[in-house]
C-alpha cells in the first residue's frame, strides 16, 4: 500500500482516472441534455459503439485521427436524428426504442467490423492533440501538471463542456426552452417555442455528444473490437440520474467513476490487489454507482415531461 | 372474464375506443408482421450491400430454423431461456417495472445452479435437477430482489440499478468461474487453465427427450412456467394487484394495495424466471460446463435482451410469448444456417441487428397505433412507466384500468364531462377486494 501512497503514482493515477472518466462524461453531459428536454435516449451505448467503429475505420484508412473524429461526430447526429424522428416525432416508447437502437447498433457495428476490418489493427497514435496536449506553464506545476495539463484535446473538451453547458442550461433562451420542454411542454408550446425543435436539438446534441464519446473510448484503447464499449453508454445515462440532471453533479459522477477505475488498476499493477481478485474488484465501480444512487436518489426531482412524447391538443 | 360494470368502466373504454374497418384489422393484427417485415427488408438491403444474396441468406434461416425435426428441436432448445426470460419481463413490464437486468440475473442463476451442482454431484437425477433448477431460480431471484428493494423502499430507477447489477454480475462470474469454481483437474497449459467449472454431475443434465435432437426436459419446463404465469397473472389476487401497480401506484395504494410490495415482489419474481433461464443454459448446454470468456454475452448470448424484444412481441402475454420465443429462437438458430449459407463470418451480428431493428419498428408503431386509436383530447399517460407499458396492455386490463381510474378520480379528468363527480374511493377499494379470490 506503501507504493500506492506517493506523489508520483497517486498524480499518475488520477490523470488516468481523468482520462478514463471523459468518455462517460462526454456521453452523460450530452444525454443531460436530451433528458431536460424531456427525451430519454437508451441508446447512448449503441451510438457510442457506431460512432467509435466509424472512428475506427477512417483513421485506419486515412491514417488520421482527426478525420475518425469528424465521422464519429457525422454518425452521432444521424443517429440523433434517426432517435428523435422515433422518440419525438412517432412518439414511441422511449426506454424501449433506445435498447432497439443499442441492439441494433451493436449487431452493425460488429458486422461492419467483420466485413470491412476483420483481424484487429492498432490504429496510429503516437503524437498530435489526440495523444496529450501540454498546456503551457500549467503543465510544469508538480503533480497538477501531470494530473490535468497533460491530457488529450478530447479530455480537455469533456471538463470544458461542464460549465459552457451550466451556462447554456441556465442562463440563455434556449436552455429555458429546454428547461419548459422537459418540464412542461404544453406550456412552452402555448408560448410559441416548438418542443419539436428544441427535443430535436437536444438529442441531436445528445447523440453528437455519444459519438464524440465513442471517439474519445476507441482513442483511449488504440483498437476497435466487437462491443468495445462494454456498457459504458448506459453507465453514462445512470450517470445524468447521479448527477441530478445538472452537468456539475454528472461531472462528479463521471470523474468518480473514472478514478475508482484507475485506482483498482494501479492497485493491479502494483499486486495490492491480487491477481485473482482483479475481476471482483472490477465490480467497484458499478457498486458504488449503485451505492450513490442509493443514497443520493431523490435529492433532485426529473424533468417532469421526461418520457413523454408531447402532442398539441 | 367477468367486467365490472358502470361508468368507471365505460370511461376505461372509451379511452382506448377501437377503429373500425381496415384500420382496426391492421393495427390489431398486422402491426407485429409489418414490424418484423420492414425489418428484415432493412436486413436484406444490409445483406445485398454485403455483396451477398438476401434470397439465399433467408431461405437458409427459414430451413435452418424449422426445416427439419432436427433444426425445430435446436430452435425450441434455443427458445427456452428466451422464454423464461421473456415471462419474467412480462411479469415485471405489467407492474410498471422495466426490468433490463435479465443478463445478469441469467448469470447469477447460472452461477448459483452450476454452484449447486459442484457441491452435491451425487444425489440423484429426480432431485438433483429441480434442485439446480430451483437454486437458479434462486440466483436470479436475488439479483432482482436486490434492484426490486432499491426501488420499492429508496426510489431508485430499476432501469439504471440493473443495469449496473449486470455489469456487476459479469464481473462477479468472471470471478468465480477463474477462481473458487474452476476446472482444477485441467493441467496447467501454457496460457493456464480455461475459465469453467469441471463437467458437472451427469445426474444434473437436462434429460433429452427426443432421442437424436437436442431437445431437453427445460422445453417442457419453461411452457409449463409461461402457462403458469399466465394463470398468476390473470387469476390471482397476486397478479390483479401486479397489474393494478402497473397501470397506476396512486390508484393501487388509494384501493390499499402494498403497492411497495408488489413492485418489489414483480422484480425478484422476474429475476427468478431469468435465473432459471440461466440454470436452463447451464444444464442444457452441450458442453455441461459453465463457461466465460469474460463478456456478459459469452454466457448469455444476450439472451437477457432478446428476452424484452420476446415479450413485447408477444404484447406482454405469457401465452403468446410461448409463440413468440420460437420465432426468434428461430431467427437466432436460422442465423447461423444463413451465415453458413451465405458465407459470411459475420451472420450472427446480421441477426442482433435484425432483431434490434425490429424492435425500433415494433415500438413506432405501437405508437402509431396508440395515437390513431385515442380519442382527440385524451390525456397522456401518469408517468414515465406508465407511458412505457400502457401500449402494451391488452384488452383484459380494462378492469385494472377502471378500478384504477375509479380509485384515482383519473377518468373523471381525462374525459371532462361537466358536473360529474369522481366515484367514491369506497366503491373501488371494493372492487380491487373482490376481485381478489
Amino acid at each position: 500500500m506503501s507504493h500506492f501512497f506517493t506523489a508520483a503514482v497517486l498524480s499518475a493515477t488520477i490523470a488516468s482516472g481523468i482520462a478514463l472518466g471523459a468518455p462517460l462524461l462526454l456521453a452523460a453531459l450530452g444525454e443531460t441534455v436530451g433528458q431536460r428536454s424531456g427525451v430519454l435516449n437508451l441508446g447512448v451505448d449503441g451510438i457510442m459503439l457506431l460512432a467509435a467503429f466509424g472512428a475506427y475505420l477512417v483513421a485506419l484508412r486515412t491514417g488520421s485521427i482527426g478525420w475518425g473524429v469528424l465521422v464519429a461526430l457525422a454518425i452521432g447526429v444521424v443517429m440523433g436524428l434517426i432517435t428523435a424522428f422515433i422518440n419525438v416525432t412517432i412518439g414511441a416508447e422511449q426506454g424501449i426504442s433506445g435498447i432497439g437502437i443499442y441492439i441494433a447498433a451493436l449487431g452493425l457495428s460488429g458486422l461492419l467490423f467483420e466485413r470491412y476490418v476483420g483481424t484487429p489493427t492498432p490504429i496510429t497514435n503516437s503524437r498530435g492533440p489526440f495523444v496529450a496536449v501540454h498546456i503551457p506553464l500549467l503543465d510544469r506545476i508538480p503533480y497538477l501538471g501531470t494530473m490535468l495539463f497533460k491530457q488529450n484535446i478530447l479530455v480537455y473538451a469533456a471538463l470544458l463542456l461542464v460549465p459552457a453547458l451550466t451556462y447554456v442550461l441556465h442562463h440563455t433562451t434556449y436552455g429555458m426552452n429546454v428547461h419548459a420542454a422537459g418540464e412542461n411542454p404544453a406550456a412552452a408550446d402555448s408560448l410559441g417555442v416548438s418542443v419539436t425543435r428544441v427535443r430535436y436539438t437536444a438529442v441531436i446534441f445528445g447523440s453528437t455528444m455519444a459519438g464524440l464519446a465513442g471517439a474519445s473510448l476507441l482513442i483511449l484503447d488504440g483498437i476497435f473490437q466487437e462491443n468495445l464499449t462494454q456498457g459504458a453508454g448506459f453507465i453514462a445515462v445512470a450517470l445524468v440520474y447521479f448527477g441530478g440532471w445538472r452537468p456539475a453533479g454528472v461531472a462528479l459522477g463521471a470523474l468518480l467513476y473514472g478514478l475508482t477505475g484507475s485506482v483498482i488498476l494501479t492497485w493491479k499493477t502494483l499486486g495490492i490487489i491480487p491477481l485473482s481478485l482483479s475481476d471482483l474488484a472490477a465490480t467497484a465501480p458499478a457498486v458504488i454507482v449503485v451505492l450513490a444512487l442509493l443514497f443520493l436518489v431523490g435529492r433532485y426531482r426529473q424533468p417532469a415531461a421526461l418520457g413523454k412524447p408531447y402532442r398539441r391538443q | 372474464m367477468s367486467q365490472p360494470e358502470g361508468a368507471s368502466r365505460g370511461r376505461a373504454l372509451a379511452a382506448a375506443a377501437p377503429l373500425g374497418g381496415w384500420r382496426a384489422v391492421f393495427n390489431r393484427w398486422l402491426i407485429l408482421p409489418a414490424a418484423a417485415i420492414g425489418a428484415l427488408v432493412i436486413g436484406a438491403v444490409i445483406i445485398a450491400a454485403m455483396g451477398a444474396n438476401p434470397l439465399t441468406g433467408y431461405h437458409a434461416l427459414i430451413s435452418g430454423a424449422f426445416g427439419g425435426s432436427y433444426q425445430l428441436a435446436s430452435t425450441a432448445v434455443k427458445a427456452v431461456p428466451l422464454l423464461l426470460v421473456g415471462v419474467g419481463i412480462c411479469i415485471s413490464f405489467r407492474a410498471n417495472v422495466l426490468n433490463i437486468g435479465g443478463e445478469g440475473q441469467l448469470v447469477m442463476g447460472g452461477l448459483a445452479s452450476a454452484a449447486t451442482a459442484l457441491v452435491l454431484p451425487n444425489l440423484p437425477g429426480f432431485v438433483l435437477i429441480p434442485l439446480v433448477l430451483l437454486a437458479g431460480a434462486a440466483g436470479g431471484a436475488i439479483w432482482g430482489a436486490i434492484p426490486g428493494a432499491f426501488k420499492a423502499y429508496r426510489g431508485v430507477n430499476e432501469v439504471l440499478s440493473t443495469i449496473m447489477l449486470n455489469l456487476v454480475a459479469v464481473q462477479l462470474m468472471n470471478y468465480l468461474l477463474a477462481g473458487p469454481m474452476i476446472d482444477r483437474t485441467e493441467s496447467f497449459a501454457v496460457v493456464g487453465r480455461i475459465p469453467q467449472t469441471r463437467l458437472l454431475s451427469p445426474n444434473s443434465w437436462l434429460p433429452i427427450i427426443v432421442p437424436g435432437t437436442q431437445l431437453h426436459l427445460g422445453v417442457v419446463i419453461a411452457v409449463l412456467v409461461a402457462v403458469a404465469a399466465w394463470v398468476l397473472l390473470r387469476q390471482t389476487g397476486f397478479g390483479f394487484r401486479i397489474r393494478a401497480v402497473g397501470l397506476s401506484t396512486d390508484a393501487a395504494s388509494y384501493a390499499g394495495m402494498a403497492v411497495k410490495r408488489t413492485t418489489m415482489l414483480a422484480l425478484t419474481l422476474s429475476g427468478a424466471m431469468c435465473g432459471l433461464a440461466g440454470a436452463m443454459l447451464v444444464f442444457g448446454s452441450i458442453s455441461h460446463r459453465m463457461v466465460t470468456d469474460g463478456s456478459l454475452t459469452g454466457f448469455t448470448g444476450s439472451d437477457g435482451y432478446y428476452g424484452i424484444v420476446v415479450a413485447l412481441f408477444a404484447g406482454l402475454s405469457p401465452l403468446w410469448t410461448i409463440l413468440s420465443a420460437f420465432l426468434f429462437g428461430g431467427l437466432l438458430v436460422g442465423g447461423v444456417s444463413m451465415g453458413i449459407a451465405l458465407n459470411v463470418p459475420y451472420s450472427s451480428d446480421l441477426v442482433t441487428t435484425i432483431v434490434g431493428l425490429i424492435v425500433c419498428f415494433v415500438v413506432a408503431l405501437d405508437a402509431v397505433r396508440r395515437r390513431s386509436g385515442l380519442p382527440a383530447g385524451a390525456a397522456g399517460p401518469a408517468s414515465v412507466r406508465e407511458l412505457l407499458t400502457r401500449g402494451w396492455l391488452r384488452r383484459d386490463d380494462a378492469r385494472a384500468t377502471a378500478v384504477a381510474q375509479a380509485a384515482s378520480g383519473q377518468g373523471a379528468a381525462e374525459q371532462p364531462v361537466p358536473g360529474q363527480a369522481s366515484p367514491e374511493p369506497a366503491a373501488a377499494a371494493d372492487q380491487a377486494g373482490e376481485a381478489q379470490p
